[in-house]
């Protein structure tokens, strides 16, 4: 699917990258055309990995923000069956910029976190932009206590900018919900796999974030404020978001160097909204990888890997 | 996430007039002048009209622990520069700063006392050192708390006072929300108690970590607890915050906190609640 927002600087890649699929709907009915097609796709590929290669921070945030990305219910439809949209924290509501539910992945029952931001103005607005409510966190951490008890693994997507700063949240215990799910996550008795998909803001992104392993895809991010919030608090002035976006380390490759993701998901050729299809794909194989690696270890062993993966975490002189 | 605000409203601000030959102070709450000694000797609670003011660690010390002493823990813990940060200054000069006007490491001291013959483990966020924030060492002696009250067998009193998470450090600044609740959940697994003792600021990643997680949460009168700070909220939602929006008494009554506290009976309260917690009756 094309996206049809392209950014300035993607602009050379999005034309690679739609000749080459123009192509290969024209190649469709003649076989004989395969191997050149497959070379031209080789290659194109290779010249957008080039063009993509020195992206700056700010240019990958945009990137993590790209409205044509895949969300959180489009992996799902790709790589999960028989999902079940479970809603509501039975307290008091339900909020969509949190879905979640039971379904199996690659045959097993798993349990499913993740943010959801809208497509389009009117989705936008029921989805709150992907910024959760307490409510949200109040579901994600009633998925968590039935992943504990049924012994599920647990999945999580990311992609928020940051839980919502508003008076209904404050209200209803914005801090306190976050809190409570890092200690549920924590607990957990299962593995627990975190994909980075987009934007990993802050405290509302970590909520879903304390796992046995933590995925990130290439141009995701993940970081403590967002750049414009950090830039109006340094510098007094938002616009320099691409400067603190370059300080705060936050793209994927900075997060694999400091120990917070523990791999990169490559994204296909010129981002992760040129194909769903192929981005699940690897989405999936690394979500595997994943649980193979957490399948040897014991509902003791989870929670003890988990506790050491985040307890190491952190720079200090001692 | 949310930030600490630059000055906190009553903060460190009380103003401070000599006149005559004495120093005295205009109250916060009643904006009555008295000699500084009539703040001082109340633990910083305005005799007239019981506002409080920022006390510092020294003051809690002495206000709620035996003596006022304090063994303290892990002590040498110092910060680093993990992300090479620097906005006008570097970092290193930031702490360096912190570290000459606060007189201490970093932002929070931890350790063993008493408190009225309780054997606990304690810890005080300083928020005169860069707004009490949250990075690593804060995160890693916090974490160090709860694991030895856990293999010491002793509950933990936590006293709160921080904007949050701390910009310079980054992504491994959110990190230690997840390492703190961690290592606290090992303290609840032991079925020790955990008083969270919440102050004027609590706000950003420390509350939506340990904070609000307490066995028990007490906080001070008129202390600002919240998510997100009063400022972002506000450029968000485009319109004023009602009065007294994320007070301890707003948190109060929205069921977040157990009890609002006043400072002189604080520790009554935290000697009664671990009383009643860990089941020994008091003799004497
Ligand atoms: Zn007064």
């Amino acid at each position: 699917m094309a996206a049809a927002f392209v950014l300035p600087f993607e602009k050379p890649v999005v034309e690679l990258v739609s000749r080459v699929r123009e192509l290969r709907e024209l190649a469709r009915a003649d076989t004989a055309l395969e191997p050149e097609l497959r070379r031209l796709e080789d290659k194109a590929a290779k010249l957008a990995r080039e063009l993509f290669a020195e992206l700056s921070p700010w240019q990958k945030v945009q990137l993590s923000r790209h409205p044509g990305r895949p969300y959180s219910l489009d992996y799902f439809d790709r790589i999960l069956t028989d999902f079940v949209e479970l809603h509501g924290d039975r307290t008091f509501g339900d909020d969509a910029a949190i879905v979640a539910g039971l379904a199996r992945f690659q045959g097993r029952p798993v349990v499913v976190v993740g943010h959801q931001k809208g497509r389009g103005a009117k989705d936008n607005v029921k989805r709150n932009f992907g910024m959760p409510h307490p409510e949200g966190y109040r579901k994600a951490l009633r998925m968590y206590g039935m992943a504990s008890r049924f012994e599920l693994p647990i999945l999580t997507f990311i992609d928020t900018p940051g839980a919502y700063p508003g008076i209904g949240a404050e209200e209803r215990g914005q801090s306190e919900a976050i809190g409570a799910c890092l200690a549920a996550m924590a607990r957990a008795p299962v593995p627990i796999i975190a994909t980075i998909l987009g934007e990993g803001g802050s405290g509302g992104a970590l909520a879903l974030g304390m796992a046995n392993r933590v995925l990130v895809l290439e141009y995701g991010t993940y970081s403590v404020i967002s750049p414009e919030g950090c830039a109006s608090i340094l510098w007094k002035d938002g616009s320099k978001a691409d400067e603190a976006a370059a300080r705060m380390k936050m793209t994927a490759q900075d997060l694999l160097r400091l120990g917070v993701v523990d791999r990169i998901v490559d994204e296909p050729p010129g981002g992760a909204h040129q194909d769903h299809d192929a981005s699940a794909r690897h989405v999936e194989r690394a979500i595997a990888a994943a649980l193979r690696e957490l399948d040897i270890l014991g509902p003791q062993g989870l929670v003890e890997d988990r506790y050491r993966r985040f307890r190491k975490l952190g720079a200090f002189v001692a | 996430m949310p930030w600490p605000e630059k000055k906190s409203p009553e903060g460190d601000a009380a103003e401070k007039k000599t006149l005559g030959k004495g120093v005295f102070r205009k109250c916060d709450g009643c904006g009555e002048t008295m000699p500084s000694e009539a703040f001082s000797a109340n633990f910083e609670v305005c005799p007239q009209c019981g506002q409080h003011h920022k006390l510092a660690a020294g003051g809690w010390r002495a206000l709620l622990l035996d003596d006022g002493a304090l063994d303290e823990w892990d002590a040498h813990l110092e910060p680093t520069d993990p992300l090479e940060f620097a906005d006008g200054k570097t970092y290193p000069e930031r702490i360096a700063a912190a570290q000459k006007s606060s007189h201490a490491r970093e932002a929070i001291e931890v350790g063993r006392g008493s408190l009225d013959g309780h054997a606990i483990a304690w810890g005080s966020f300083l928020f005169a050192f860069m707004g009490g924030s949250m990075g690593s060492v804060v995160g890693e002696k916090i974490a160090r708390l709860f694991e030895r009250a856990t293999a010491e067998r002793l509950p933990v009193v936590l006293l709160q006072a921080s904007g949050g998470a701390r910009m310079q450090e980054g992504i491994l600044s959110l990190m230690q929300m997840a390492k703190t609740v961690g290592a606290l959940e090992r303290l609840k697994d032991a079925r020790l108690p955990f008083v969270s003792v919440l102050l004027h600021p609590t706000t950003g990643g420390v509350a939506a970590s340990f904070a609000l997680l307490g066995d028990v949460n007490l906080a001070e009168p008129g202390a600002l607890i919240g998510f997100a700070g009063p400022r972002v909220i506000e450029q968000t939602i485009r319109q004023k915050l009602p009065e007294g929006f994320q007070r301890s008494e707003f948190l109060l009554s929205h069921g977040m906190v157990d009890a609002i506290v006043s400072r002189l009976a604080m520790r009554r309260t935290i000697a009664t609640v671990l009383g009643h917690l860990t089941k020994t009756s008091k003799a004497d």
